[in-house]
């Protein structure tokens, strides 16, 4: 399968690629298993900083782990503009910075939304052209045995 | 060649000659998927755990096994792979239940973590880590591995 290419820079990094390297015949529909894996995961840990920063007694040490985990999982698949804005977020929660937090969490939110409408979009066409793949391998079989030529 | 494999040898991990057992440790489903991927990849079998204790179950050192004081009947691995940052049990505290164990002792223990702090990792080396790598793991580093332990 080739490897699709948009208007990425700086959004994706490297990783995405090893991650549509990761996908085969035996696993087809990896690279989507992994994003929506990610998705649920972010979109989840989102809710929980968002509550967490509406609180009277801010818990740092838990917002801290929570970017952690965000930051950890951007990074493994490749979404490296969401992973840089948790480490900012991470010095603000190290500093006690409350405004600073409430800025980082308004920009992680951002970069999450639009590195998930490009995944989205990339997983469409990846998806398609897959489609097409099978459509013409079906036209011009390659692999057949001889014998059913006979 | 025997090829007959009943099943008890079969869930310890000694299956088909060759065959590389790992036990992939991190508390992250993305990451486990993802290094059980790569694993694969270079032909190892794989099994994922979601945190140190169910790590320790795994390999026969759970609260239960030692409570009852059977030698462990835990499965065989060839590896064991896991991350530093996890609540609770971190890795490497699960790498020094490991060292202390007469059974896995010799077990190679890989650290990985998406942090290139030079203490931690100097520190899980003395534990007895056999590397320490950072994430988020390539083919090549896995390929590095499977190197590794065959020599």
């Amino acid at each position: 399968m080739g490897f699709v290419c948009l208007d990425l820079k700086g959004t994706l990094d490297a990783q995405f690629t090893q991650l549509q390297q990761l996908q085969d015949e035996s696993n087809p529909d990896f690279v989507a298993e992994v994003v929506s894996l990610f998705f649920e995961d972010s979109e989840k840990i989102l809710n929980d900083l968002t509550r967490a920063l509406e609180q009277k007694c801010i818990d740092f040490k838990k917002i801290d782990a929570n970017v952690h985990q965000l930051k950890g999982s951007s990074s493994s698949v490749g979404a490296q503009k969401v992973k840089n804005a948790c480490i900012t977020f991470r010095n603000c929660c190290e500093e006690q910075n409350i405004e600073g937090c409430f800025t980082c969490l308004q920009l992680v939110k951002q970069e999450y939304l639009l590195v998930k409408n490009k995944l989205e979009t990339l997983l469409r066409v990846i998806t398609f052209i897959c489609f097409l793949e099978n459509s013409l391998s079906a036209y011009y079989p390659r692999n057949l045995p001889q014998k059913l030529y006979k | 060649m025997e090829l007959d494999m009943d099943a008890a040898s079969l869930s310890n991990g000694m299956g088909v000659e060759n065959e590389l057992h790992v036990l992939a440790v991190d508390d992250s489903l993305i990451d486990r998927r993802l290094v059980e991927k790569l694993l694969i990849n270079s032909s190892f079998k794989v099994t994922t755990a979601e945190n140190g204790l169910r790590a320790l179950e795994f390999l026969g050192l759970g609260e239960e096994d030692q409570k009852n004081n059977l030698k462990t009947t835990g499965s065989k691995v060839n590896l064991i792979i896991t991350d530093y940052c996890m609540p609770g049990m971190t890795g490497y505290d699960l790498l020094k239940k490991i060292k202390e164990s007469n059974a896995l002792k010799e077990v190679p223990v890989v650290i990985v973590s998406s942090e290139n702090i030079p203490t931690r990792i100097n520190k899980c080396l003395e534990e007895g880590a056999q590397q320490f790598m950072l994430k988020p793991l390539k083919q090549s580093d896995v390929k590095k591995l499977r190197c590794q332990l065959m020599t």
